[in-house]
């Protein structure tokens, strides 16, 4: 027994260092609506059944492990068959699941009724974010993981993770909703499936390409709520999160007007006319948001998956199939068609950065205009 | 037990003993080879597995990226469930087969001896091919063991061979089955009568007939995501009028039943070692046998309980939860009939029995997180989290695993003559058993509190659990190595052992001598 | 403890390196396959490959001939070939039934619900809302482009009856052999090779006609549905063909007698269960 009492103390002096920095989470948080606190709810009930039975059964194994041993001299029995013990051990579990049957599916039924919403937000998964279109309102925005969090996680990074805010689960673009409004939410997916979760609002659907999934929350409390994708969608799967903001009505309101004002600024600038510092600039922005998690913060790619920007020949060959990639994707590979997610000018600024920067140098450039004649 | 080969008039020409050298292993048609290749690969397969499940372990022991690149660490998650299922779990299962149910059921040999070599050959094949994508452009697949597309669409020149990979081991395995349900149906001694079968046999029976039922359809599913990628079919695209939900839909049909056929033959072990030890006979026998047979009708009828979340109408969510509830009515029978079998009885606890005690604890719990998971809504919270990854290895490891250790303890005696260790069975069960709770019960916790499944990386809160239970993997990764040394040691060197083994045994195994002779039952005994 | 004296034995064959050189065989085959799917050479290996195999199975079904006409085998081990052939078919079954299910799915849930049917109709209503569900459909990408149909009254008409007939000349043939009638066996049995052959030479000429009419593997769910059934059932007839071939062959030198005839049996099963197939096809893919 020796070498137990070693892993023993391995094992305790390992651990020590971690209960200090700790907030033990342990159980499903109860979330923030009411079909969240019902979840919770028949969470708790499913448990303490399994817990009684559990002790009922492995109670009278214990038992009869510790009575009915050899060693003590317990002479076997000879019964191997009895028709009305196993007819109650066959009724009772099913009266036991029956019980736990019946609330779960009346909760069910209620998740699943999102007739008379107040509201419709469209949501749509991409490798690797989320994009948000508010029905109603006419906005429409992408949402990542918040630069901080990527930096923080690249491997061999040295940025001690406690300093970072929301490791992981913050984001660039948070989606925004008003509390005590019934929000629908609509999934789908621009490539592979991912599943929108975000447990405060036991909402979790998978959105999957070429079909639309539905789900509702009405949210009772003000606050920032987080998720993460729940479903495998590659290399950055664990890096899409999710943050929902639930706002007061009015505050809500403030945010919706916000928004507008700010889609009308861009519209206004959209045919002007672009230095080339500044689409360096802006294009390293929208490369480090949009390209950088396939083909690489630097432009090398991973080889065999991703193509390497830096002396790709798209990237330093003609331009025109350079802004043809960008806008289209290629079908039938991880390549989107960015066409339908960025403004001319980003895409002008991108196309710019790719051929200037990550270690080219053709010295060409592309204006929004050209983008915007280039688009079918 | 003298009973030599009659032999065959017109085949004089026959030997009756192995062949020479490694030969022997490349040509064998004999039941008791075959199993103990089987065996082998499969130990050799769940080391491979294990050191992939230990990468993964060792990347979630802090937050943060350390050690492998995100992508690499998806075709971990991949590659360490396809190889523990396919190439460990599976084949060790089709190894306690070979081994044991000619002799258990008093049969000179498997029915189809020639097919059941390929059975086997096939194996190695198919595993190199799947091994061999980590060297490939692109990497290995890593669009997890599921294969959903679009996903798995994107995977690079490994694409193929997986596809194939898993063609080569659906043709292994439904030959292997075929095998089994011949050498069941045909082979049986005289007054062997389906209702006097042990236990383990007629689990096999019903595994095989799911292996049948299900591997072909694996078959046309990974066929479709083939075609889909090179031959420009819409099975799995909207815009063609197909669906990617439909390839869960075929893909669990399969899988479902699957993690069924990872289970029954474990039941099947259990209620042989139980009784044994417990030195009473089997309480419910004909319960046992209805019970699995309702378990595998009821695998049929609940696949969709894996997607709740994809969207199915309210209807077809209160079937598959009401269809996957009611399975917890049989195979709680059988954890009944488990205990009552130790009720009363007179018991010692060695190796295999501890093994046995461990599993039905465990799997117990494992199959508790899956009621849990059935309730559709509360799966919504539960779904694609550390609390399935709980779930299911709990059922996996000690439950399967468990149950093929259990096993080898049980039965290796007989199959070599040589007693184990007990010793060092004993310190084996207790590490295993410490350590797989250490590896896998935080994994509930960090699973309830939010941890999605298949993240190289994670939120801070979710750190603590983690580092535990990657100190659990570490821990029992180790004290499997002892595993090995122990059955080495026995097949070596380990001290005679009587043909009876164990003093509360019954069934025709124990009337062999240990080692049993190479044709086991040449002229068949008659049961009474 | 007991033996019983009087069972008979069952015949466990000698050491035999045809399954390990199939399985050589096997591997080469697909192999060769996945370097041409990836783009590589792979023409050489996969004809290697599939020459092993097919020299490895003639010698190793050779023996078992041998074996069974040299008498090694009774009835016992008939039993099992003939349960590792019936096992073997439910297993092709089920593997249609995944196609035929797919089938069914996709008629009747996904391309409604693409058309916007029931709880989908936000499917319709937000990503293809122009797209009308219809049966065939190459789906709302309309992908493939527009493409024509293979009407159920012409040559798919025609290969049912083919099969039919077919099915009734094996039976005839095993009629025959059953009352030693060995001219009208091998008549039977060629009558049916024939019959098989030309199913499969009308299947080709319709496929031809198909991608002249613009109706391929890409077009949509109807084109993939369509050709995979009907390209796996031809496989299963060319299968079931050269099995039927052999026994033909093998019944001409002499093979099999009234009550020893497995082989037989197994082809004929086979077959039935090919054409059985085919009827399903015939139904669901063509007709309705
Ligand atoms: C050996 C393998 C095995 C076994 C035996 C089981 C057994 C069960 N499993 Fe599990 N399961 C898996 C392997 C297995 N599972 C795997 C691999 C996955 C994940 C796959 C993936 O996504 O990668 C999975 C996932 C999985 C899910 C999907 C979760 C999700 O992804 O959201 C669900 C949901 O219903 C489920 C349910 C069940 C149930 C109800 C049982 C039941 O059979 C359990 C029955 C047993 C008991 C209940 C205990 C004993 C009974 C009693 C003592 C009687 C009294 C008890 C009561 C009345 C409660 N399993
Ligand atoms: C039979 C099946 C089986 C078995 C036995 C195991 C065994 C183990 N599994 Fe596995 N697992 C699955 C089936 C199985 N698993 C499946 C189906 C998935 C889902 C995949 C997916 O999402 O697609 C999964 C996923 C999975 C995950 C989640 C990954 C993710 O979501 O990203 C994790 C993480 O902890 C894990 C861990 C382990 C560990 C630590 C073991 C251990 O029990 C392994 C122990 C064995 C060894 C460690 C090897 C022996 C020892 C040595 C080789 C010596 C060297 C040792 C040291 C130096 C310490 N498994
Ligand atoms: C989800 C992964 C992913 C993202 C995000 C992504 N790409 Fe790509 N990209 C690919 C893949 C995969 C290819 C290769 C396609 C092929 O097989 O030809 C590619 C190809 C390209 C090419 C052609 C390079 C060559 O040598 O073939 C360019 C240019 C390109 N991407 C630019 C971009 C830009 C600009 C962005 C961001 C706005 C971006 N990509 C975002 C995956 C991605
Ligand atoms: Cu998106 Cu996972
Ligand atoms: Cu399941």
């Amino acid at each position: 027994m020796k070498r137990s009492c070693i892993a023993g103390g391995l094992l305790a002096a390992l651990l020590t260092p971690l209960i200090a920095h700790a907030d033990w989470e342990v159980n499903m948080t109860q979330g923030v609506t009411d079909l969240s606190n019902e979840i919770y709810g028949l969470h708790m009930a499913a448990f303490w059944v399994c817990v009684v039975i559990g002790i009922v059964v492995f109670g009278a194994m214990i038992y009869s492990i510790i009575y009915h041993r050899k060693d003590k001299n317990h002479k076997p029995a000879t019964f191997h068959e009895s028709t009305t013990v196993e007819i109650i051990w066959t009724v009772l579990p099913v009266i036991i699941l029956i019980s736990l049957a019946i609330p779960a599916a009346q909760a069910l039924v209620k998740i699943e009724d999102s007739s008379n919403a107040d509201m419709t937000i469209k949501v749509t998964g991409y490798q690797w974010k989320w994009q948000y279109e508010y029905a109603e309102d006419d906005i429409s925005f992408f949402s990542s993981l918040a630069a901080s969090s990527r930096e923080a996680s690249a491997l061999g990074s040295e940025i001690d993770l406690d300093t970072v805010d929301n490791y992981l689960l913050e984001v660039d673009n948070p989606v925004v909703i008003p509390v005590g409004k019934k929000v629908r939410f609509l999934f789908t997916s621009n490539d592979v499936i991912h599943a929108w979760w975000v447990p405060d609002l036991a909402v979790k659907k998978d959105a999957i390409p070429g079909y639309i999934n539905d789900m509702w929350a009405k949210v009772n409390v003000a606050g920032t709520y987080r998720g993460q994708c729940a479903e495998l969608c590659g290399k950055d799967h664990g890096f899409m999160p999710i943050t929902v903001i639930a706002k007061e009505e009015d505050e809500y309101k403030a945010w919706v007007a916000e928004q507008q004002a700010a889609k009308a600024a861009l519209a206004a600038s959209a045919d002007k006319v672009w230095e080339m510092s500044d689409l360096m600039a802006q294009g390293k922005k929208v490369y480090d948001t949009n390209c950088a998690a396939c083909h690489g913060a630097t432009g090398a790619g991973i080889p065999g998956v991703f193509p390497a920007m830096t002396g790709s020949p798209i990237t330093t060959g003609d331009i025109g199939p350079h802004i043809d990639i960008i806008l289209n994707g290629k079908s039938g590979t991880a390549m989107q068609a960015f066409g339908t997610q960025l403004s001319d000018a980003d895409i002008a600024a991108v196309v710019t950065y790719e051929r200037n920067g990550l270690g080219n140098s053709v010295g060409d450039m592309a204006q929004p205009t050209d983008i915007k004649a280039l688009r079918k | 037990m003298n009973a030599q080969a009659v032999e065959h008039v017109d085949h004089d020409d026959h030997h009756h003993g192995p062949a020479k050298g490694w030969m022997r292993w490349l040509t064998t048609t004999n039941h008791k080879d075959i199993g103990s290749l089987y065996l082998w690969f499969s130990l050799i397969m769940f080391f491979i597995g294990g050191i992939m499940a230990l990468v993964i372990r060792a990347e979630l022991f802090q937050p943060g990226l350390q050690l492998v690149d995100p992508g690499f660490f998806n075709q971990m998650t991949t590659m360490h469930a396809l190889v523990m299922i396919f190439l460990a779990l599976m084949p060790a299962f089709v190894g306690l087969a070979n081994w044991m149910i000619p002799i258990m059921i008093g049969a000179p040999d498997m029915a189809l001896p020639r097919m059941n070599n390929w059975s086997f050959w096939i194996l190695p094949f198919a595993s190199i091919m799947l091994l061999s994508t980590l060297f490939v452009d692109g990497g290995a697949p890593a669009g997890g063991w599921t294969m959903y597309p679009p996903l798995v669409l994107q995977t690079g020149a490994a694409f193929p061979m997986l596809i194939f990979a898993v063609h080569l081991l659906g043709i292994s395995s439904i030959m292997g089955s075929i095998n089994i349900i011949a050498t069941i149906m045909n082979m049986r001694a005289p007054g062997m009568t389906y209702m006097k079968m042990p236990l383990f046999v007629w689990t096999w029976f019903i595994t095989a007939y799911l292996l049948i039922a299900t591997m072909p359809v694996l078959a046309g599913a990974v066929t479709m995501l083939l075609t889909d990628k090179y031959f420009a079919t819409s099975f799995f695209s909207a815009a063609g009028g197909g669906d990617p939900v439909m390839f869960q839909h075929i893909f669990w049909f399969f899988g479902h039943p699957e993690v069924y056929i990872l289970i029954l033959p474990a039941f099947g072990i259990v209620s042989q070692i139980i009784p044994t030890f417990a030195r009473k006979q089997l309480f419910g026998y004909s319960s046992m046998v209805y019970a699995t047979a309702s378990i595998a009708f009821l695998s049929f009828i609940v696949w969709a309980h894996h997607m709740f979340t994809v969207g199915l109408p309210v209807s077809a969510e209160l079937f598959f939860m009401f269809a996957t509830m009611l399975i917890a009515v049989p195979t709680g029978v059988k954890v009944f009939n488990w205990v009552s079998t130790m009720w009363k009885g007179s018991m010692t606890f060695e190796t295999p029995m501890l093994f046995s005690i461990g599993f039905v604890i465990m799997f117990t719990i494992g199959g508790f997180s899956g009621l849990m998971l059935a309730l559709t809504p509360v799966d919504f919270q539960y779904h694609d989290t550390y609390f399935v990854v709980a779930h299911f290895h709990y059922v996996l490891v000690p439950g399967a695993i468990f149950s093929v250790m259990a096993a080898a303890y049980y039965w290796l005696p007989k199959w070599t003559g040589h007693m184990y260790d007990e010793k060092l069975g004993k310190f084996h069960f207790w590490m295993s058993t410490i350590f797989v709770n250490i590896l896998f019960f935080p994994q509930h916790f960090v699973g309830l509190a939010g941890m999605p499944r298949r993240i190289p990386d994670y939120a801070v809160q979710f750190a603590d659990f983690n580092a535990i239970s990657s100190i659990g993997a570490f821990g029992f990764g180790l004290s499997q190595l002892l595993f090995a040394y122990i059955m080495i040691k026995a097949v070596r060197s380990g001290k005679k052992a009587t043909d009876q083994v164990w003093d509360g045994a019954e069934g025709l195994e124990w009337t062999l001598s240990s080692p049993p002779p190479y044709h086991s039952f040449s002229t068949q005994p008659i049961v009474k | 403890m007991t033996t019983s004296t009087d069972t008979q034995h069952y015949f466990v064959p000698d050491t035999t390196i045809w399954p390990f050189l199939a399985s050589i065989g096997l591997t080469s085959l697909v192999w060769g396959f996945i370097q041409i799917l990836n783009g590589n050479s792979g023409k050489f290996m996969m004809i290697a490959g599939a020459m092993v195999l097919f020299f490895t199975f003639f010698r190793w079904f050779g023996e078992v001939v041998h074996e069974s006409e040299s008498n090694a085998y009774s009835g016992w081990e008939d039993k099992s070939f003939r349960l590792g052939m019936s096992w073997f078919i439910f297993s092709e079954v089920m593997f249609f039934a995944a196609f035929f299910g797919v089938l069914f799915y996709a008629r009747v849930l996904s391309v409604p619900w693409l058309g916007g049917a029931g709880e989908e109709y936000d499917t319709h209503k937000w990503l293809w809302d122009t797209y009308q569900a219809t049966w065939p459909t190459n789906g709302p990408g309309n992908v493939g482009g527009e493409f024509g149909l293979v009407a159920w009254s012409g040559l798919p008409l025609v290969n049912t009856l083919l099969l039919l007939s077919s099915g009734v000349t094996v039976t005839w043939a095993h009629h025959a052999l059953k009352h030693n009638n060995r001219q009208h066996l091998i008549w039977g049995l060629a009558a049916t090779v024939a019959l098989g052959t030309i199913f499969l030479i009308c299947q080709g000429v319709e496929y031809a006609h198909a991608y002249d009419i613009n109706l391929t593997l890409g077009s949509g769910i109807y084109g993939s549905t369509f050709f995979m059934l009907t390209g796996f059932h031809g496989m299963h007839v060319l299968l079931g063909t050269i099995m039927l071939f052999v026994v033909l062959l093998r019944s001409m030198r002499g093979h099999f007698t009234a009550k020893n005839h497995f082989a037989f049996e197994a082809a004929a099963w086979y077959w039935h269960f090919v054409d059985v197939v085919w009827l399903g096809l015939f139904i669901f893919v063509y007709i309705v």
